[in-house]
């Protein structure tokens, strides 16, 4: 009782905060796994249904398609903006003349509204008048129905995303390039390092932990992509079910038709995919992230 | 040698920079065209005459005014009310001790790592259908008050402040309210403005939870408003332009006065602690 009255402000200070939590975090929590094992109408009747809803997601062939996308966008994606934001904010980190210039200018995406990029992407890939078609017939190639052609619709998003979050993970990179010391580049030096030997074995190394944070970040959030598709092609295209994701499908299922318990179960399974892979995220970390 | 490397990095530079920025100019300059050039094959630049009148038909048909006046109120709720509620808490896990205080920080740690989507049908019968606030502006602030990660950024900063600060305070009979407020707060304002700048940012960006609440339009934010705007009128390339201009360019314009504050913000959750 003593203890509890000494800790009695500090239950008050955060007392504000978990009422939030408690009632829409981990009381929703629990009850969006509960849903999962319910038919939950409208306004939120229930029937119990048991595992039905999870045995019929694996018979759904757009929920296992919403699956195989979201790997695609993530295998694909993450390793992208990694190796990309790496060697961009590597060279943005040069001392050059215009370099405030050009950081400025990778750093806009990051800023604008996803759903300003989902206009203008569609716009640029727009299959009659679209600057991209443009470009590229003018290179020699065929023009592309790149929204609406269900093989390649994929693609497009994908390189929508890696193209706006490169823009963020430059920045966090960038950052993380700063904080090493220049102590280091400076003994290379002396022994002679060449810049390649450099990168590979000083900046590589010592940017490893943010380099892991940003693939951490960018796995996340590619697991949970739902803006760039929803914004490019939900209307009037029909590739929109070809370019589903996980997130795309659970917000068809549960709030476009209005099947709660159906969507609380793709959330779930969304969920595990995300422990899993961040689980081995860490496990594998040991083996090339370094701490200093 | 360095001459031929320096030359390079330019190249690549500027290549990337066109990637980024080129979209944009490409938005700007069709939002200035006429709709038969917009349609014109092949592509033709630079409009014969500007078409600012664009901007003034795009805004009679859509609430831009509307949508403007949510998402700076929305905004500005989440951001204050979050920085409030997550540096009283950060206070009280980072300067006070309290029986339970590991699992409580456990909750939020595992917290941290859930997908958003989980929480959202429970969300939304509990704030929508029983406190009945679908297509209110409230709706939009509530669930974002609560960060966790606002929480574990802050922390770090009280906890960086010097134990003899707090001692004195306390010697002078300061109640823990008062070292929270008047000694601390100010002391980890780069922490403040770090959190407020990355909540200012998703805030605005928030399109999911805004889309399944908020029905009428007049109660969304430009993010989930632009959304119907693909839906309602496409055909006018030109006009859409002009929307995703007004839409980004205030934005950009907060962003190219206080570039090094975002990018700090956006840096800090890059730093382990």
């Amino acid at each position: 009782m003593k203890r509890f009255r000494a800790g009695l402000s500090g239950y008050l200070f955060i007392a504000p905060l978990f009422s939030g939590l408690l009632l829409l975090y981990v009381y929703a929590f629990v009850q969006n796994i509960f849903y999962g094992f319910n038919d939950v109408g409208v306004f939120g009747e229930r029937t119990f249904v048991g595992l039905e809803n999870y045995s019929e997601l694996f018979q759904d062939p757009i929920f296992i398609r919403s699956l195989i996308n979201t790997f695609f966008y993530a295998g694909l994606g993450v390793p992208l903006v990694v190796v990309i934001s790496v060697c961009l904010a590597w060279l943005l980190n040069q001392k050059i003349k215009g370099q405030a210039l050009y950081r400025t200018a990778v750093f806009i995406p990051a800023i604008t509204l996803p759903a300003a990029i989902g206009l203008l992407w569609r716009w640029l890939y727009n299959s009659q008048y679209g600057l991209i078609n443009f470009l590229i017939s003018k290179l020699g190639f065929e023009p592309k129905a790149w929204i609406s052609d269900p093989d390649i619709v994929r693609w497009s998003i994908l390189i929508v995303l890696v193209w706006s979050s490169v823009s963020y993970m430059v920045i966090i990179l960038l950052a993380g390039l700063q904080r090493i010391s220049s102590v280091y580049y400076d003994a290379a030096q002396i022994d002679g390092a060449n810049t390649r030997q450099i990168f590979f074995k000083i900046t590589l190394p010592l940017l490893s932990p943010t380099i892991f944070f940003v693939a951490i970040v960018s796995m996340i959030g590619f697991l949970q992509v739902f803006d760039v598709i929803f914004l490019m092609i939900r209307d009037g295209s029909v590739a929109y079910q070809y370019a589903s994701s996980l997130v795309t499908y659970f917000y068809e299922a549960a709030f476009a038709q209005n099947l709660r318990g159906y969507g609380a179960a793709i959330s779930v399974i969304s969920l595990i995919l995300i422990f899993a892979i961040t689980f081995m995220q860490f496990r594998l970390q040991k083996r090339w992230v370094h701490y200093d | 040698m360095t001459i031929i490397r320096r030359y390079w990095i330019h190249v690549v530079l500027i290549l990337a920079s066109i990637t980024f920025v080129g979209p944009f100019i490409w938005m700007f300059l069709t939002s200035l065209k006429t709709y038969e050039e917009t349609i014109q094959v092949p592509i033709v630049w630079l409009p014969e005459q500007i078409q600012w009148v664009n901007y003034q038909i795009v805004n009679e048909k859509f609430p831009f005014l509307t949508l403007y006046f949510n998402t700076v109120a929305v905004v500005l709720a989440t951001v204050v009310l979050q920085l409030l509620i997550a540096s009283l808490a950060a206070f009280a896990f980072a300067r006070l001790q309290f029986p339970g205080k590991n699992a409580l920080f456990i909750i939020m740690l595992s917290l941290l790592m859930v997908p958003g989507q989980i929480f959202l049908i429970p969300q939304f019968q509990i704030i929508g259908v029983r406190f009945n606030l679908i297509d209110t502006l409230t709706a939009l602030v509530v669930p974002n008050v609560f960060s966790v990660f606002g929480v574990f950024l802050l922390r770090q900063f009280f906890a960086a402040i010097p134990q003899e600060l707090e001692d004195a305070a306390k010697i002078d009979g300061c109640s823990s309210l008062r070292i929270y407020w008047q000694i601390m707060m100010p002391l980890v304002t780069p922490g403040l403005v770090a959190l407020g700048i990355l909540t200012m940012i998703s805030s605005w960006k928030e399109l999911l939870w805004p889309l399944i609440v908020n029905q009428s339009i007049d109660k969304m934010p430009l993010s989930a408003g632009l959304a119907n705007l693909i839906g309602e009128h496409t055909t006018y390339h030109e006009q859409v332009m002009a929307g995703a201009v007004i839409s980004v360019l205030p934005m950009i314009i907060i962003f190219a006065f206080f570039q090094r504050k975002f990018v700090e913000s956006i840096a800090q959750t890059g730093i382990k602690g």
